[in-house]
């Protein structure tokens, strides 16, 4: 049995210990917000935050996640309102949506260490994240977007 | 053969504490030796000086450090390396303050305590970084002569004692090179032909081969 913290909630699951923490997330906990690309760490569409950090589910073994915290796109925030969320819906930044689990999990950690992040902080967070729908520049304005709305909030960064 | 590199050597026994992160070390002189005891169990440090040996064991060493699995990790620019033609590696991962990458751009984002599976996926170690900003010690680029002036420079080599570079050659990271993951040629000597050549350079002075042979 292996005991993880997926968005706050305590799951015990009976897998093998190599099996990719993505499978666990999607196929045995049931969150399908984070997506299959690649498999090999090339992509970011499965990327959940573990201990706070950008991780690709893919090839994290779930016993890396044993007894850590794991956050996927559906526990980034309670009521879909993280800045980031708002100024994605805000600037329609999705095409067909595949990539974009991964690419706000990648923003987050980025406004979280960097809560003004000028352009060249954006590129250096989000060069491993692709987009096939070629969405890039929207992601980038609506990551200014929400540095502006987490600022205004007074949020303290997620 | 031009001497390159002198041990400073001390007439006395000094033992000394490194920010508490290194053991106590200890030096004593014997008649043209200097001898370093090793807190590990590895090997300890006795110089003879010899510097066409060791020269020459560099230059083992140095082809060792300058193939692809120990260059693309000590890339001159701010992205590491990948493949056996050191193209810049993809997503252009940056280097970081502490070497760990930035953002959602950290090392240990994909790579992973060990190797993962299969051709052209992340290999893995616990402690995979690049060099930090501010202690680069870049391969890329460097002569034979260049390359072994800066390891033997403290200021260059991460602070690092004639007897902390011996046990170096058994650093996790040093030795993943030989385990590189699947597809991925070897540096082009056993790991135990390295030790040999790097413990050779090393006792025989560290001298550094000549600017301009
Ligand atoms: S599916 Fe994990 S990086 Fe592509
Ligand atoms: S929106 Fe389609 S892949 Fe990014």
């Amino acid at each position: 049995m292996i005991r993880l913290t997926v968005n706050q909630k305590t799951h015990k699951v009976d897998v093998d210990p190599d099996m990719p923490l993505l499978w666990v997330i999607r196929d045995i906990i049931g969150l399908t917000g984070t997506k299959y690309g690649c498999g090999v760490a090339q992509c970011g569409a499965c990327v959940v935050h573990l201990n706070g950090e950008a991780v690709r589910s893919c090839v994290t073994k779930v016993s890396r996640a044993a007894n850590q915290k794991i956050v996927t796109i559906e526990g980034l925030s309670l009521h879909n309102d993280h800045p980031l969320q708002q100024a994605w819906a805000e600037i329609d930044v999705p095409q067909c949506g595949y990539c974009q689990s991964g690419q706000l999990m990648s923003a987050a950690v980025l406004l979280k260490e960097n809560p003004q992040p000028d352009d060249a902080a954006i590129d250096a967070a989000m060069s491993g994240n692709l987009c096939r729908c070629g969405t890039y520049p929207r992601i980038r304005k609506a990551i200014h977007r929400a540095a502006e709305l987490q600022q205004e909030a007074g949020k303290k960064p997620f | 053969m031009p001497v390159n590199h002198n041990l400073p050597v001390r007439t006395f026994s000094v033992v000394t504490g490194l920010f508490g992160l290194f053991a106590l070390l200890s030096f004593s002189i014997r008649k043209g030796h200097i001898e370093q005891d090793a807190p590990t169990g590895h090997d300890s440090l006795m110089i003879v000086k010899d510097s066409a040996a060791s020269v020459k064991a560099f230059l083992e060493v140095y082809n060792v450090l300058m193939s692809p699995r120990c260059m693309n990790c000590h890339p001159s620019g701010d992205v590491p390396l990948q493949g056996d033609d050191n193209h810049l590696h993809t997503m252009l991962p940056q280097r970081g303050k502490d070497g760990k990458g930035v953002y959602a751009m950290k090392c240990a984002n994909c790579h992973q305590p060990t190797n993962t599976p299969g051709e052209h996926t992340p290999p893995g170690n616990p402690n995979w970084h690049l060099p930090p900003a501010d202690m680069k010690m870049v391969f890329q680029g460097k002569t034979p002569h260049e390359l072994a002036k800066q390891i033997m420079d403290p200021a260059q080599n991460g602070n690092k004692t004639p007897q902390q570079l011996l046990e170096h050659a058994h650093d996790g990271l040093v030795v993943a090179a030989w385990n590189p993951g699947e597809g991925r040629t070897l540096p082009p000597m056993t790991h135990d032909a390295f030790v040999k050549a790097w413990t050779t350079w090393l006792k025989t002075g560290g001298f550094a081969p000549q600017a301009n042979p």
